[in-house]
C-alpha cells in the first residue's frame, strides 16, 4: 500500500512522517519517530497505557491512526518535563513511590496532567474516576491517588506565584 | 566460602528508609525500556498463527502460500522446532506448547508462525497458511474433566493404570481425622469453587531476538528469570548456554506469569531461519490465550470444633485444574491449606487435573488464595455455629513457633499470631458499619523461597559502587540492594548505582519468584560488600604499613586499632578507592550463594462492603492489610507489594474469571470483558507492616510479595456474608452470582 | 539414626512407607542413601525435591548437616510466583 504523508507537532516539535492508511498513531510513535514512552498493554482502547494528548485532549493513541494526526499538536510523556525541570507528577511520582513495575506511568501522567490542566484542585473521587481509564495491576492505585493529590497541591502553588507576579508586574506598570 | 547467614539484630543507619528509587526518573519521562521499547537494523516482526479450536488434531499445515508472499522472510512450524528435550518431559512441555506438534491442545496454542518486513505483511501471511484440523471432543470444567468418561487431554498420562485427566495426586496432613471428627461438638462441610484468573500484567510479553547461522545469539525479552530462559531456549534450540546472551529489560509486571518460557524459542527459529533480527510481542487476546493463568479450582472442605473453640480435626479435598499440562499447582494448594493453624488431626488431598485451557503458570501466592478461601470461609461459618467471634476463634486455633505445620515441618518463631493480634487492636475493626454493610477478615500463609544468586559489587576510583546483581528487578529491588550495600559500606545511598546484568556478564540467578528478590539478592549483596571490605582492610594495611588484623571497618572507613597506632588518622572508603592503582588494582567484591531458609510469611486482612441487593454489586469501602515482613528494607515498596496483591485479590474476588463457551473457546481475552481492577473501583488500602525477624538472614528479611493475595477473597466473601446474610461459595462474587444468592435466599431457598 | 517423613506424594516410590530411618549426616548424604535403599526416588529427586531440617526448608543447599535426632521431612520442590 502507497503510505501517507503526515505533518503534525510532537511535543512542540514540527514533525513529519509517512505511515500506512491503518497504522495506529501509537504504532507511528513507537515504531516510526522513536517515541516508546507510550505503551501498548492492549491495542483496543482498554489499559490507558498509550495515552497522549491531541490539542490538549487525551485520547488512546492505539485508537487513533496516525493519518488523524495530521495539522495536530500531539503530546506524550517525553514532553512533559520542561528540559531538566520535571513536571510536578512526576516529581510526586518519584517522591511518593506511585510506580512500581512503571509500565502503566507515562499513560498515568499523561491522564493525570490532562486532569490538572483542567481541574488543579480535585477532590479523591475526581481523581479516581479521572484515571479510570488507566490500568495499574502493581500498586493497587493508592501510592497513585497520593500523588496526583500532591502534585495537584504543587501546581496550586506554581500557579498562585505566577498570578502573584503577574500582579506585580501589572502594578509595577501602573506605577511607572 | 560459607557464610554465616544468621540474624545480627544489628542497627541500622539507612535500611528502612524511604529514598527515591534509582530507575524512577527513567519510567516517570518515558526512557525506560521495556520489552517492546527496542530495535535492531534489520529487524522483522514475528506473529503467531494460534488455534482456534479446543482440542483438535493437525492433520497437515500448508506454508506454501505464505512462504511466497512478497516481504516475508520465514515460515516455521514444529518441524523448525524439532525434539531435542532427550527424555525431558518438563522441557518438552514448554517446547510443545510453544509450538503445537500433532494435536492444538487448547484455544490459542501456537501452530505456526511468520516473520515479514512489517506487521501488514506478517498479518497477511498468516491468513495464507492452511491448517488441516480435525476436531476433537474437549473438556474445560475441572470436575468434568475427572469423570472416566472424559476426553483425555494427554494420552501418556495415568491414573490408577488408564488414561486420565488426573495428572498427579498428593496428600499431606497428620493425626486421625476421623478420630477428631468423632469429638468435635459441630462439623461443618461445604464446597466451594474458584475460576480461572490472569495475573494481568499491563505489559504484553515481548521479546526481540536475533540468531547467527554460526549458533550465536542474543534474546532481549521481558522476564522475571532471564538466566533461565537463556538454560530453557538453548537446550530447546540446540545452543550453548554461553552463546546465548539474554537480557532482561525493564518489566510491566510479572506476577509469576513472566517465570515461563512462552513464545522465547518462536522468536529465536524465526530468526534463525531468517538470519535476521526478529521481534516478536503478544497481543492482549494472546496475552489471555496462551500465556498461563492460574487454576480455576473446586474444593471440599470440612472443619470440627469443640464449643470451645478448639478446632478437632480439618480435611479438604482439592481438585486443581492445570491446562493442558501438569504442574505442581494442586499439591500447593494441600500444602498451603491449613498452614495457618495449629491442628492436631488435619488431611490434605489435592488432584492436579488436565483440561483444553492453557498451560497454568505460577500467579502469585500460587494455588494458596483458592485454597485460603476454602479454608477461611468454612472457619467464619464455624465462628458463628459455636458463637465465638471470627478473631478470637482463628487466634485459638493459630499456628505458632514449634507447631508441626500441616504440611510437615515444624515452624521457628512465625506471624500469624502477631497478625491476629494487629488486626484485633486495629481501629478497622470498631469503625461503624451502615445498611447493606459488612466487615470480613481472614488469613493467609505463603513459603518464600531463596534459591540460586551471584552478585557482584566494583568500587571506582571515585569511591562510587557499581552493585551487579541477576534478580529481576519487579518492583523496586534496585533500591532495596543499594540501601543494603549503602549500609554495609558505610557510604550514602546516592554512591551506589545498581544494575542487573545479563548472563554474559555474571553468575547463575535463579528466576525472581517466591518472593525471592530482596531476601536473596540481599544476602548476596552483604556478603558481596562484606568480601569488599576485607579487600579494603588489606589495602589500608599496606597503606599504613600494619597488620590487617589491626584495621577495622565503621562508619566507611578504615580504623588503625589500639593505641600504637593511635596516630593514624581513620582512611575512608573514597580514599582507599583513589589509591587502590597502586595498592594492588580495582577493588571488588562477590559472592554466591544458595540462599535457603526464607522464612514463612502470613498475613491478615480486615475489609468493609457494601453490597447493592438491587443490583448484587459489591464496593469494597475499607481495606486494611496486616503482614510479616521480617524486616522492611524499603518501606514504600513493602507497602506497594501489600496493596498490589490485595488489590489484584479483590479484583479476583468480585469480578475476574475466565469464561470459556461450549465450544471450549475463551469469550472474554480483553481487558474489557476481562475487567480488572480499576481506580475508582478501590478504596484506600491501609498497611500495617510487622517485624518478625526470620533467623535465617543477618538482617531478618523475610519475602513480601506474595502473601497479600491469599485472604482477600475469603476476607470479601466473609464481608460480603455479613452484609447481606448469603454465602457465596463461587469465586468470583460478581453481581448476577450474589443476585442470585439474595434471590434464592428470599424465596427461602 | 535418623527418621525421615515423607510427604504423601513421594510414597509411591518407598513402596508406601511413610518413614524412614537412616543414619546421614548432611542433605547430600541423606539423599543418596535414600536412592541406594529405593532406586525409584531417583527420578522424584531429578524433577525437584525440597528437605526439611528442623522445620527450615532447604531446596538446593545439599551441604546442610543434620543434628542428631532432627527432625527431616521430605518434600516435592515448590516453587512460587
Ligand atoms: S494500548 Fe491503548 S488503551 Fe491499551
Ligand atoms: S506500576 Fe506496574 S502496572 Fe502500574
Amino acid at each position: 500500500m502507497p503510505g501517507l504523508h503526515v505533518s503534525t507537532t510532537v511535543n512542540g516539535d514540527v514533525t513529519e512522517f509517512v505511515c500506512q492508511p491503518d497504522e495506529t498513531l501509537l504504532d507511528v510513535l513507537r515504531n516510526r519517530l522513536g517515541l516508546t514512552g507510550a505503551k501498548e498493554g492492549c491495542g483496543t482502547g482498554d489499559c490507558g497505557a498509550c495515552s497522549v494528548t491531541i490539542d490538549g485532549q487525551l485520547v488512546c493513541s492505539c485508537l487513533v491512526l496516525g493519518a488523524e494526526a495530521e495539522g495536530c499538536k500531539v503530546g506524550t510523556i517525553e514532553g512533559l518535563a520542561d528540559g531538566d525541570t520535571l513536571h510536578p507528577l512526576q516529581e510526586q511520582f518519584i517522591e511518593h513511590a506511585a510506580l512500581q513495575c512503571g509500565i502503566c506511568t507515562p499513560g498515568f501522567l499523561v491522564a493525570a496532567k490532562a486532569l490538572l490542566d483542567d481541574n488543579s484542585n480535585p477532590s479523591d473521587e475526581e481523581i479516581r474516576f479521572a484515571l479510570a481509564g488507566n490500568l495499574c495491576r502493581c500498586t493497587g492505585y493508592d501510592k497513585i491517588v497520593r500523588a496526583v493529590n500532591a502534585a495537584a497541591k504543587d501546581v496550586r502553588k506554581q500557579q498562585a506565584r505566577l498570578q502573584k507576579q503577574a500582579r506585580l508586574k501589572k502594578a509595577a506598570k501602573k506605577r511607572r | 566460602m560459607a557464610h554465616d547467614t544468621s540474624f545480627t539484630n544489628q542497627e541500622f543507619k539507612v535500611v528502612g528508609s524511604r529514598p527515591p528509587r534509582p530507575d524512577g526518573l527513567d519510567k516517570v519521562t518515558g526512557r525506560a525500556l521495556f520489552g517492546a521499547d527496542t530495535f535492531a537494523p534489520g529487524q522483522l516482526v514475528g506473529r503467531i498463527l494460534r488455534s482456534p479450536h479446543a482440542h483438535a488434531k493437525i492433520r497437515k499445515i500448508d506454508t506454501s502460500r505464505a512462504e511466497k508472499l512478497k516481504g516475508v522472510k520465514a515460515v516455521i512450524t514444529s518441524r523448525d522446532l524439532p525434539d531435542l528435550t532427550n527424555g525431558n518431559r518438563g522441557n518438552f512441555d514448554i517446547l510443545e506448547n510453544c509450538m503445537a506438534r500433532d494435536r492444538a491442545l487448547y484455544d490459542g496454542h501456537a501452530v505456526a508462525a511468520v516473520a515479514a518486513i512489517d506487521e501488514q505483511t506478517a498479518r497477511k501471511a498468516l491468513k495464507l497458511i492452511k491448517i488441516d484440523y480435525k476436531i476433537l471432543p474437549h473438556v474445560t470444567d475441572v470436575d468434568k474433566a475427572m469423570a472416566a468418561d472424559a476426553p483425555i487431554v494427554q494420552p501418556h498420562i495415568r491414573h490408577d493404570d488408564k488414561p486420565s485427566n488426573i495428572a498427579n495426586v498428593s496428600e499431606f496432613g497428620h493425626g486421625d481425622v476421623d478420630a477428631g471428627f468423632d469429638q468435635a461438638d459441630v462439623v461443618i462441610e461445604k464446597s466451594y469453587l474458584t475460576e480461572q484468573a490472569h495475573q494481568g500484567y499491563i505489559e504484553p510479553h515481548a521479546c526481540l531476538a536475533s540468531v547467527g547461522p554460526d549458533g550465536q545469539g542474543e534474546l532481549w525479552v521481558t522476564t522475571q528469570g532471564h538466566f533461565t530462559f537463556r538454560n530453557v531456549c538453548a537446550s530447546l534450540l540446540g545452543m550453548d548456554i554461553a552463546k546465548l546472551k539474554v537480557t532482561s529489560s525493564e518489566i510491566g509486571g510479572g506476577f509469576g506469569g513472566k517465570t515461563h518460557v512462552w513464545m522465547e524459542p518462536v522468536a529465536l527459529a524465526l530468526s534463525r531461519k531468517a538470519n535476521r533480527p526478529v521481534k516478536l510481542v503478544m497481543t492482549r487476546d494472546e496475552v489471555f490465550k496462551a500465556s498461563g493463568p492460574t487454576c480455576s479450582t473446586s474444593i471440599d472442605v470440612k472443619i470440627g470444633a469443640k464449643k470451645d473453640g478448639t478446632v478437632t480435626a480439618a480435611s479438604a479435598t482439592l481438585r486443581y485444574q492445570d491446562g493442558a499440562y501438569p504442574g505442581p499447582w494442586g499439591m500447593l494448594g494441600a500444602m498451603t491449606s491449613w498452614a495457618c493453624y495449629d491442628f492436631e488431626n488435619v488431611k490434605s488431598v489435592a488432584y492436579d487435573v488436565l483440561v483444553n485451557r492453557p498451560k497454568v503458570t505460577a500467579y502469585r501466592a500460587p494455588s494458596a488464595p483458592m485454597a485460603a478461601f476454602a479454608v477461611e470461609s468454612t472457619m467464619d461459618l464455624l465462628a458463628k455455629e459455636i458463637g465465638m467471634d471470627p478473631v478470637e476463634f482463628r487466634i485459638k486455633n493459630a499456628a505458632k513457633e514449634g507447631t508441626r505445620a500441616s504440611y510437615g515441618p515444624t515452624y521457628g518463631p512465625i506471624g500469624i499470631g502477631p497478625t491476629l493480634e494487629a488486626v484485633k487492636k486495629h481501629p478497622h475493626m470498631k469503625a461503624k458499619l451502615g445498611k447493606n454493610q459488612g466487615r470480613g477478615m481472614a488469613c493467609g500463609f505463603w513459603f518464600n523461597f531463596g534459591g540460586q544468586t551471584c552478585t557482584d559489587l566494583n568500587i571506582g576510583v571515585d569511591g562510587t559502587v557499581n552493585l551487579t546483581i541477576g534478580t529481576v528487578d519487579v518492583g523496586g529491588s534496585r533500591a532495596s540492594m543499594s540501601l543494603i550495600a549503602a549500609e554495609e559500606l558505610g557510604i550514602p545511598y546516592e554512591r551506589i548505582k545498581c544494575n542487573v546484568a545479563d548472563t554474559a556478564s555474571l553468575g547463575h540467578n535463579d528466576t525472581t519468584v517466591g518472593s525471592r528478590g530482596t531476601f536473596s539478592s540481599g544476602m548476596a549483596t552483604i556478603f558481596a560488600a562484606r568480601d569488599a571490605i576485607d579487600e579494603m582492610k588489606e589495602r589500608a594495611a599496606k597503606a599504613w604499613e600494619i597488620e590487617v588484623e589491626d584495621v577495622e571497618w565503621r562508619d566507611g572507613c578504615a580504623h588503625a586499632k589500639g593505641v600504637a597506632h593511635s596516630n593514624l588518622a581513620p582512611m575512608s572508603l573514597k580514599e582507599i578507592a583513589a589509591a587502590s592503582p597502586t595498592t594492588g588494582g580495582p577493588i571488588a567484591g562477590h559472592n554466591e550463594v544458595v540462599a535457603d531458609g526464607a522464612g514463612v510469611s502470613f498475613a491478615s486482612h480486615i475489609c468493609d462492603v457494601e453490597v447493592d441487593p438491587e443490583t448484587g454489586f459489591t464496593k469494597v469501602l475499607r481495606y486494611t492489610v496486616v503482614q510479616d515482613a521480617g524486616k522492611a528494607i524499603h518501606p514504600d515498596y513493602v507497602e506497594g507489594q501489600f496493596q498490589g496483591g490485595a488489590a489484584q485479590g479483590i479484583g479476583w474476588a468480585l469480578n475476574e474469571e475466565y469464561v470459556y463457551g461450549e465450544d471450549g473457546r475463551l469469550q472474554n481475552a480483553s481487558f474489557l470483558d476481562y475487567r480488572i481492577p480499576v481506580c475508582s473501583d478501590l478504596p484506600y488500602i491501609d498497611t500495617v507492616i510487622l517485624e518478625i525477624p526470620n533467623p535465617n538472614h543477618p538482617y531478618g528479611i523475610r519475602g513480601v510479595g506474595e502473601t497479600s493475595i491469599v485472604p482477600p477473597l475469603a476476607a470479601i466473601g466473609n464481608a460480603v456474608s455479613n452484609a447481606v446474610g448469603v454465602r457465596l461459595n463461587h469465586v468470583p462474587m460478581s453481581p448476577p452470582r450474589i443476585l442470585k444468592a439474595i434471590k434464592e435466599k428470599q424465596a427461602g431457598l | 539414626m535418623l527418621e525421615v517423613s515423607l510427604s504423601g506424594s513421594l510414597r509411591d516410590a518407598t513402596d508406601g512407607a511413610a518413614s524412614i530411618e537412616i543414619e546421614a549426616r548432611t542433605i547430600r548424604e541423606l539423599l543418596r542413601k535414600l536412592v541406594e535403599r529405593y532406586p525409584r526416588l531417583q527420578s522424584r529427586i531429578d524433577e525437584g525435591v525440597a528437605v526439611s531440617v528442623n522445620g527450615e526448608i532447604y531446596r538446593d543447599n545439599r551441604d546442610v548437616p543434620i543434628p542428631e535426632g532432627a527432625e527431616v521431612f521430605l518434600l516435592p520442590r515448590i516453587q512460587g510466583g
